[in-house]
């Protein structure tokens, strides 16, 4: 069996490792010698599941989407992280980390957030736990995200609004990591993706991992393809985690933008080069000088210029398949899934769902679909794109 | 002068000074760096802009911003170094991913040819660094310059000592760079710095802004490092030479 996971010294091949100044090695080599201990514990696995189920949950359905299948003549399943309290898979890895924090006897918490997804998982893991939450945001997403930045405030958690940069999830995360840095010994940084210095892409991929653990007992047979989108990539990591040496075709999805040939793109895979960003050497979209590019897309849970290490490796190992969607193409998928299913996924999630118009399937193949959040939040870009405002 | 020379005949009450390269103009460290020289500092520690500084604060990003949007490059930073002529130790920190770009065994030879001695990579590791780089810095003459913070453990301060050859760059507080905290909360880490009796000279940065804080910390280390309090003084400069030289002289 091939191993996809990452070693003992942080890596999936060449990618990963801790590229983290020295006022973060405390608390990042902390993290790295006690988290596999701490997470593997029974008291720990019950106290999560326990939470999963009673408090997220879980399991999510794996629901057969019958109009859509005869819309597509195939067989389409969706797994419904949107179902989960909170609306998107995010929390999974927010209450898994926040045990983790208590366990580490951390008072304080923060987080970054693109979308608002992860920051209202965040923020509402520390209501749950009565910690205090401080939520990093893109001064744009605030914006584009207003819904969710009122969620986060009515649960005690604050918004801190980031101006640097493309004010957008990128920033927001450099802010994060900053603030971690000026509060070492009371503060866990609970990153929203399979970002970041090791272990975070190993941590928050095994507790994504829940998602295809469910799926494997919801179907009987392996699936010929999984599709998700991927942006840092938590959820696509959470949905082929347990596929990895199955013979089922992984599918990723990134966001294009305006397309993968313009320069208003998210597309990492396509058009990154190796570089280091948050910590992690990944793919990363940059200029020859290495300067971080400020990506585009509509979607701003999708809406970042690097992707999580074990995604790059598992591209360069040919065990996934990687490609885009441009915010067009998600927009007219979502509005599709709305009509069909009466289910309006989020922004994110509609780039999965756009990939089955490029997928050339079979009448008799088995789809799964991670539907990985949903779209409340995104009514008013949605809105503005049936009047043909887009 | 090569830094590690400096080291071997004075570690008393050094002076080093941090500029951004590119900032306030594209071309303004052809100017800075003979003043600096000229007023007295002792190590010139050069920037290279970065789009994602993760250890620095506002005014450090700023000029790290401004100078990407003058049009800085690392090829242009050594293209401009070539140029100038100075005795003053020559030091160049920045993130890994601009030196990785640019292709480690290109850039530490450009070092070497334009007279740069020492770096600081605050997100390159030690244990990355010892694994893959050190011998082409060696080659190179460069040498490795790593940070400490107050709460790096004795046993990791003992092993960074073994692997320096110029000095180490004591960070006064767990902070980003322009932190406001007050240097005098230092003094006992700073003492117990002292008492280890290191092999490595001390430098002490971060939060360091006149002469007072340079006079304070040199009882415990080497000298000090001034990075935010200098750029601020320069940001919006009519007279960059003048004003450097002030700078300078009002501290040592």
């Amino acid at each position: 069996m091939k191993n996809y996971q990452v070693d003992t010294n942080g890596y999936y091949g060449e990618y990963g490792g801790a590229y983290i100044p020295e006022m973060l090695y405390p608390n990042v080599n902390q993290l790295q010698y006690t988290y596999l201990n701490i997470i593997q514990s029974e008291k720990f696995k019950k106290e999560f599941e326990d939470l999963l189920k009673n408090y997220v949950g879980r399991p999510t359905p794996l629901y057969y989407a019958k109009r859509l299948s005869a819309y597509y003549k195939t067989n389409i399943y969706l797994k419904r992280e949107d179902l989960c309290h909170t609306g998107a898979h995010k929390i999974n890895n927010a209450l898994g980390q926040i045990l983790l924090a208590k366990n580490l006897n951390k008072k304080r918490i923060i987080a970054e957030t693109g979308a608002g997804q992860h920051g209202v998982a965040t923020a509402t893991a520390c209501a749950l736990m009565g910690m205090e939450c401080d939520i990093f945001m893109g001064a744009k997403d605030i914006q584009r995200q207003a819904p969710n930045v009122e969620r986060m405030k009515m649960m005690g958690a604050r918004v801190v609004p980031v101006h640097s940069g493309s004010k957008t999830l990128k920033d927001a995360t450099n802010e994060a990591i900053r603030d971690w840095i000026n509060n070492p010994s009371n503060t866990h940084y609970i990153i929203g993706s399979v970002v970041g210095p090791h272990p975070y892409p190993d941590m928050v991929a095994r507790f994504q991992s829940v998602i295809s653990a469910e799926v494997k007992k919801q179907l009987d047979t392996n699936p010929d393809y999984i599709i998700a989108c991927i942006g840092g990539g938590s959820n696509a990591m959470g949905i082929f985690y347990h596929y990895l040496n199955d013979a089922v075709k992984l599918i990723g999805v990134e966001a294009a933008g305006h397309g993968t040939e313009t320069n208003m793109s998210a597309a990492t895979l396509a058009l990154g080069t190796k570089g280091v960003l948050h910590a992690a050497f990944s793919k990363v979209m940059q200029t020859k000088d290495g300067q971080v590019i400020e990506p585009h897309s509509i979607s701003a849970g999708l809406d970042y210029p690097g992707i999580g290490p074990q995604h790059a490796f598992l591209e360069d190992e040919g065990r996934v398949m990687y490609d885009s969607v441009t915010d067009k193409e998600a927009l007219i998928a979502a509005k599709l899934l709305s009509k069909t299913e009466g289910i309006i996924p989020a922004l994110e999630s509609a780039h999965a769902l756009a990939y089955l118009e490029k997928l050339a399937f079979k009448d008799s193949d088995n789809i799964v679909i991670n539907l990985s959040g949903r779209g409340d939040k995104d009514l008013e870009t949605y809105t503005k794109f049936d009047q043909n405002e887009y | 002068m090569n830094i590690k020379s400096l080291f071997e005949t004075k570690a008393e009450k050094l002076l080093n000074i941090y500029i951004t390269a590119g900032f306030p103009k594209l071309n303004s460290l052809e100017q800075i760096i003979p003043a600096l020289s000229n007023a007295g500092t002792d190590i010139i520690e050069i920037g290279i802009p970065y789009s994602d500084p993760i250890s620095d604060g506002p005014t450090i990003q700023m000029s790290n911003a401004q100078a990407i949007n003058n049009g800085i490059t690392l090829e242009a930073i050594f293209n401009q170094l070539e140029k100038i002529e100075v005795n003053t130790p020559l030091v160049l920190m920045g993130y890994f991913n601009s030196i990785l770009q640019f292709g480690i065994k290109e850039f530490c030879k450009q070092c070497k040819n334009v007279g740069v001695s020492g770096l600081i990579i605050p997100d390159l590791p030690i244990d990355v660094y010892l694994k893959k780089y050190q011998s082409t810095f060696v080659e190179n003459e460069l040498s490795n310059i790593f940070l400490i913070t107050p709460e790096t453990s004795e046993e990791r301060i003992q092993f960074i000592d073994r692997h320096s050859s110029s000095f180490i760059f004591a960070v006064s507080s767990s902070s980003t760079t322009g932190n406001s905290k007050n240097i005098e909360d230092s003094q006992e880490y700073l003492q117990g710095l002292k008492e280890m009796n290191l092999n490595t000279s001390i430098l002490v940065g971060f939060n360091i802004r006149n002469r007072s804080n340079y006079e304070f910390v040199s009882q415990y280390a080497s000298g000090a490092i001034i990075g935010s309090a200098f750029i601020k003084h320069i940001n919006n400069s009519q007279d960059i030479i003048d004003d450097v030289s002030n700078f300078v002289k009002n501290i040592k």
